[in-house]
């Protein structure tokens, strides 16, 4: 299995976790996203021809979309289920919907994050704004659910909608958008990075 | 031209990277800063132009596989680094990275490793080797420069060469405010130096933009794995450096308990002082 990455990607960092989590090795095809801008090279969009990271290639099998590629994680190297609950359609049904979530992440608090670290030339202001406005509604919700002891986005255990969500949120101070005003959603950073396995990316430091 | 309040002649008399030559491709104008002053870099062809917003051209070269420009009339010349001439080496260029700290608090961080353990936990460094030996400090006067030398420190992925866990020599030097370059043993050679550096372009009093580039002997990795690694290090300490109050670097050491092993960033603070340095650095009646 294979793996296209860049070290700085959150979208290739929760693949790298998840990985870790099941214990899955995997090689690694290091990509220069910054500052050769490979992604967009015609030699690489023969691999994703959205031009994107991260691309899991398996066999004969060729992903991209993170979310996706979590998703074959899971279905072929977990077997509790836990991760990608398909035989619970309620639980699966909120996997799916806060999994879609992660890409609005993506790309409100990671352009933000481009932006402010690598100088990347977009529209800073509604970056800023996109995440926070996706973040209230996240904030609302983990509220609720811990309310009523429900300590993962899609209920009681943790799944694949929480590492797909975790990377954006946990580095939103790295494009300037400030996260303490978020008490729910810190509290879920926090459990998140005391799961087995868990380890930093740069731009976090969660105590491990 | 009108100097900003507070550039010192010798911040002002510097050369600075603006960028890695690829950066600028033809025909498009790039808006960057220096020093809280605008400039436009333009490539026409093999020559690229620095202009200040009226249009008014400074001067510019290339080396070290970057961009550099000054905005004095008679600049400090630009130090040499005698490596770049050898032809077994590799160049990689990493990109500008922001940090929204003093470039000179940037310089003092790369400065530092009694960091290596807690920021780059499992790579430059481990815990329960946390201690920095004594290293040595001194002067090159002719060069106006300053080397620390006979640095140790233990380490587990010293280097994407690296195989295994081992003591790993430094030395560093400081031929400029605002670059560093360490020198570090090289494992697959073992006698030669490895380097990596950083050339700092100050854009403001309390936001840099971080040049830097890795300059090895290296046959294992492509030139995207040194990449990584060498982003992937950076990216640990700018969490550091964008935390560090105040945002500029105190000159006055009595704001900042030192131990031994800051002796080469007493000796970087030091210096400053004795050259009249006062942009991007805390000054006396500043409440930050
Ligand atoms: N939906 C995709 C988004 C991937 C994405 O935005 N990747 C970034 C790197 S983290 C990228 O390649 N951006 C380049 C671009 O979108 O042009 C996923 O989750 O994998
Ligand atoms: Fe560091």
């Amino acid at each position: 299995m294979k793996l296209y990455d860049y070290v700085l990607s959150g979208n290739c960092f929760k693949v790298r976790l998840f990985l870790k989590f099941l214990d899955v090795t995997c090689d690694l095809e290091p990509v220069d996203f910054f500052p050769g801008c490979e992604h967009k090279s015609p030699t690489f969009l023969q691999v994703n021809p959205l031009g994107q990271l991260p691309v899991l290639e398996d066999g004969n099998l060729r992903l991209y979309d993170s979310q996706a590629i979590l998703i074959y994680l899971a279905r072929k190297y977990d077997s509790s289920g836990q991760w990608y609950p398909v035989n619970d359609p309620e639980t699966l049904g909120r996997v799916a919907q806060w999994t879609a979530f992660a890409d609005g992440i993506t790309a409100t608090s990671s352009a933000a994050r481009l932006h402010d670290v690598l100088g990347y030339n977009l529209d800073i202001k509604a970056a800023r704004a996109g995440a926070q406005t996706l973040f209230r509604v996240l904030e609302d919700h983990l509220a609720h659910q811990e309310f009523n002891d429900q300590h993962w986005l899609a209920g009681s255990q943790p799944t694949i909608a929480d590492i797909a969500c975790f990377p954006y949120t946990a580095l939103a101070g790295d494009g300037g958008i400030e996260t303490f005003i978020f008490p729910a959603i810190e509290r879920w950073l926090c459990r998140f990075s005391m799961l087995p396995g868990f380890h930093n990316m740069p731009g976090m430091n969660y105590f491990t | 031209m009108t100097m900003p309040t507070h550039l010192d002649p010798f911040t002002h008399a510097q050369w600075y990277a603006l960028g890695r030559d690829e950066d600028f491709p033809d025909g498009r104008k790039t808006q960057t800063r220096l020093l809280s002053q605008d400039l436009t870099v333009l490539r026409r062809g093999r020559t690229i132009e620095v202009t200040l917003p009226q249009g008014q051209p400074r001067p510019t070269q290339h080396r070290y596989g970057h961009v550099w420009t000054t905005f004095s009339d008679t600049p400090r010349a630009l130090y040499d680094i005698p490596e770049f001439e050898e032809v077994e080496r590799r160049l990689i260029t990493a990109g500008a990275v922001h940090v929204r700290c003093s470039g000179l608090r940037a310089v003092e961080n790369f400065l530092d490793m009694a960091h290596f353990p807690f920021v780059h936990t499992g790579i430059l460094g481990v815990e329960e080797h946390a201690e920095v030996e004594k290293y040595d400090v001194s002067m090159d006067v002719e060069r106006d420069e300053i080397w620390a030398t006979n640095c140790m420190f233990f380490q587990p992925v010293a280097a994407a060469t690296a195989k295994a866990g081992g003591t790993t020599k430094y030395k560093y030097r400081l031929p400029h405010p605002y670059s560093v370059i360490l020198y570090k043993t090289c494992p697959p050679r073992p006698g030669e130096w490895d380097l990596i550096g950083l050339f700092i372009q100050p854009t403001e009093e309390d936001v840099c933009i971080v040049h830097s580039f890795v300059l090895v002997f290296d046959q294992d990795n492509t030139d995207t794995e040194l990449l990584h690694f060498q982003q992937n290090i950076f990216l640990q300490d700018r969490i550091i450096l964008e935390n560090q109050i105040p945002r500029r670097l105190p000159l006055d050491m009595r704001l900042e308990i030192p131990t031994r092993a800051d002796a080469s960033s007493i000796a970087f603070r030091r210096w400053l002082k004795a050259n009249g340095v006062t942009w991007s650095t805390v000054r006396a009646g500043d409440m930050e």
